[in-house]
């Protein structure tokens, strides 16, 4: 993303990383039935297009729920994931498209964290010989005594001291924190310039995370240090980050200043995040407004804004579509009885054609049924939700023997758009959105 | 501890002295040692702590799903009837229609061989053989749709559903049993924090519509103060401190308390903050009052005596001598303890 939220402010240094339009895509290979079925396999989106900036010194939180690519986004900018297209720069230096002999230099300048601390660690090896490992796999220190003295430094370094009394343990011998301390040990031992750390703390218990988070920022001022927090949780985000990235399959729905991310949440699913947050305050209750569903399917994702099909303020141009109406018809059929249900599901025939994403769709009556009886459905869903943003993105309805068929306004790509000093990936910002949606409304007027 | 529900009425379970020991050859792990709680009808009581501090043991133990190496003492009586004791046979037939239970990983638990709809058949036809055939489907359907699972998609398989779809899936195969009482082990751990709160919004109407009594088992202290009425604070396998959930948040009585309420990141945090040292052994934990060497409160008498339950100011049981009863404290047993320091990194 680029545009005034991208400004360097007070306190952050310059340019460190430089991230253009990335994309990873992992292909889908589907299983053996989908094959036999003859489903053809896709690819999944998992980096759809980010631009950041990543200041030196600075700690930029990537936070967003399963799925979103948090997690591979920081792995395709470690060159552990290869990038599908896009740039990433280090300093000015490319790093996509390199082989893993020209990528290992430039990973004695980026580590990472992984969430998992005994999964990081080979349990057949002493905390010592693991810690020192990196410089002996760069071949950078060859001497035992040398290592040994080099571990010895970044274990005191993370508050595993006396030293000596952890470099000959193994993993299995240490508690949770610790063994993250000494994955922290091995990630600094190179003196690296960046650090990516994927869920540092969410396998820890509550009382260990704040010492865990406290020790990187020490780590972070002592060694000069710029990290990639990645995370879902929003709560140490907004204790730890200076920044914020917030992700929603594959992209970045919206980036800026901690504090302005938390006081002002621009995107609907920021602000729906926030307050799904349970909180450890007795006067709040479990919050009602809460988004349906939940985050879909990355090998198609809905058209237009990503986040539509479950958004509170989604409105015409946002990328209604046939699985919309799908999803509306099936919510609306878990709130009738048996036997409404039953009554209305023997009107509407194979629900499957809705599966395909398209702006125009037919909702099949029955075989044998009449288009009537398709419409008479599509009529109650909408007396039932008459308010639900879904029916703003229905452009015309009409009758045919076989169904009704629904068209839908044509959807729009979310742009970026300055906000303040965040930038949010929303319609609800974009003046064009919003004059189209008028236009929109006021043809509709007129019609009736 | 004397426990009691909230006054309304006779407790639909009521858990005395309960202990459970794990025999591992050597010394015994005392998971669970001497815990007092009682739960009323549609009412839910949290269950916190750190990991290792006997939560999930208890959970099970109510339940009578602990493995054979486990010894169990004690009193759990649910609506009059004792259950510590009773066959495995009568266990078996009583989890699911009495008590039913919500654990964190629904895979797990449910059948990947068998559809969603056939789970519901069998666990009508097991615990409830007098109903018909068309009783049985109405049910599960109307259980099913009621947790919104797609009515088209009852007859799929466990794997074809989202996390957030199966932690429903288990939640409304709990409920078409219609249990008194459900015990959820950490039901939402694994879930993203929309969905989590969407199952705390199910949660929640549960025990308004159904007058289900709820245990919720939870390292996470907001989702407490959502969901809970009462709150029961357990470590090292004991209660320390247990009451209306609002009043404990406000006004923590066991310093325990305090210091975990203190060390959770919340949204309102602005200063990190963290208990020193690491939840003790089970099998030789500190004699007498089994936090002192984490306390920053500790006194001598914390040390050397373990401490009696009362009441605090604000309402709750608590056990813990900076509430007294002062009668029971030595002379120059309020002085401040001479503690030894943690290492840094001594934690869980």
């Amino acid at each position: 993303m680029s545009g005034p939220g991208e400004q360097a402010e007070g306190g952050a240094g310059d340019t460190l990383l430089e991230v253009r339009d990335l994309h990873t895509r992992y292909s889908v290979r589907g299983s053996f039935f989908d094959r036999l079925k003859g489903r053809e396999s896709g690819s999944v989106h998992a980096v759809d297009g980010v631009t950041l900036d990543l200041r030196r010194g600075e700690v930029l939180g990537l936070v967003g729920e399963s799925g979103s690519g948090k997690t591979t986004l920081g792995r395709t900018l470690l060159g552990l994931v290869e990038a599908s297209s896009g740039s990433i720069r280090l300093e000015g230096d490319e790093l996509t498209g390199r082989s893993e002999a020209e990528m290992r230099p430039l990973r004695q300048r980026m580590q990472i964290v992984f969430q998992d601390p005994h999964a990081s660690l080979n349990p057949a090896m002493t905390i010592g010989a693991l810690v020192a490992d990196p410089l002996r796999f760069h071949k950078l220190v060859s001497g035992r005594e040398e290592l040994r003295a080099r571990a010895v430094e970044a274990l005191e370094r993370v508050g595993l001291a006396p030293a000596s009394e952890f470099l000959d343990k193994y993993p299995t011998d240490l508690s949770g924190g610790q063994k993250q301390r000494a994955v922290l040990a091995r990630a600094i031992i190179l003196g690296p310039d960046v650090l990516v750390a994927d869920e540092p703390v969410s396998m820890l218990d509550m009382s260990v995370r704040a010492k865990i988070l406290e020790l990187m920022l020490e780590l972070k001022d002592e060694l000069g240090l710029t990290y990639i927090y990645i995370t879902h949780d929003l709560a140490t985000a907004k204790f730890f980050c200076d920044r914020i990235a917030i992700m929603y399959l594959g992209r970045i729905v919206e980036i800026g200043p901690a504090p302005e991310i938390y006081a002002r949440p621009e995107h609907p699913y920021t602000a729906a995040l926030l307050r799904a947050i349970p909180e450890p305050d007795p006067r709040r209750t479990v919050p009602r407004d809460l988004p349906r569903g939940e985050v879909p399917d990355a090998v198609i994702p809905p058209l237009g804004c990503p986040f539509h099909p479950r958004c509170p303020k989604a409105f015409e141009v946002c990328g209604w579509e046939s699985r919309d109406l799908r999803t509306l018809l099936e919510e609306r059929w878990t709130r009738l009885s048996q036997d409404d249900y039953e009554r209305e599901r023997a009107l509407i025939g194979d629900l499957d054609l809705l599966d395909q994403p398209a702006t125009e769709v037919l909702l099949p009556a029955a075989e044998g049924g009449a288009g009537e009886e398709a419409a008479e459905v599509l009529e109650a869903m909408r007396a039932e939700t008459p308010d639900d943003p879904f029916w703003s993105g229905v452009a015309a309805t009409t009758v045919e023997p076989g169904g009704v068929r629904v068209r839908f306004e044509t959807p729009r790509e979310p742009r970026d758009i300055a906000v303040g000093r965040s930038v949010v990936h929303c319609h609800l910002h974009d003046p064009g959105a919003i004059a189209e949606a008028e236009r929109i409304r006021s043809g509709k007027g007129e019609d009736a | 501890m004397n426990a009691n529900g909230n006054g309304n009425g006779e407790p639909i379970l009521d858990v005395h002295d309960l202990r459970v020991w794990y025999g591992t050859g050597g010394e015994p792990v005392r998971a669970v040692d001497g815990v007092s709680f009682s739960i009323g009808a549609g009412e839910t009581l949290g269950l916190v702590g750190e990991s290792g501090c006997g939560k999930s043991t208890l959970g099970r133990g109510v339940l009578g799903l602990l493995p054979d190496a486990a010894a169990v003492d004690g009193s759990v009586r649910f609506a009059g009837r004792e259950l510590v004791g009773v066959s495995q046979k009568e266990m078996h037939d009583m989890r699911g229609p009495e008590l039913g239970l919500i654990f964190q990983e629904p895979m797990t638990r449910l059948d990947p061989l068998q559809t969603i709809e056939a789970h519901f058949r069998e666990a009508l036809h097991t615990h409830r053989p007098e109903l018909d055939k068309e009783e049985v489907r109405r049910r599960s359907l109307e259980a099913l749709a009621g947790m919104g699972i797609p009515r088209t998609r009852f007859a799929q398989y466990p794997h074809e559903f989202s996390g957030g779809m199966r932690q429903r899936i288990m939640i409304a195969l709990a409920l078409v049993l219609e249990p008194k009482v459900l015990i959820a082990d950490e039901p939402t751990t694994a879930l993203d924090v929309i969905v989590e709160a969407q199952i705390l919004g199910i949660l929640a109407d549960l025990r308004r519509n159904f007058d289900t009594a709820i245990l919720l088992i939870t390292h996470n202290l907001g989702i407490v103060a959502e969901a809970c009425d009462r709150v029961a604070v357990m470590y090292a396998g004991e209660i320390v401190e247990e009451g209306d959930a609002r009043e404990v948040f406000a006004e923590p009585a066991h310093p325990y308390t305090r210091e975990l309420l203190r060390s959770t990141i919340s949204l309102e945090t602005t200063g990190l903050n963290y208990i020193p040292g690491a939840p003790p052994s089970l099998i030789n934990p500190p004699p007498a009052c089994r936090f002192h060497p984490r306390c920053p409160s500790a006194m001598r008498v914390c040390a050397e005596l373990h401490p009696i339950e009362v009441r605090a100011p604000a309402g709750q049981r608590v056990s813990c001598w900076l509430h007294g009863p002062e009668s029971e404290i030595p002379p120059g047993g309020r002085e401040e303890l001479e503690r030894r320091q943690f290492l840094e990194a001594e934690e869980a």
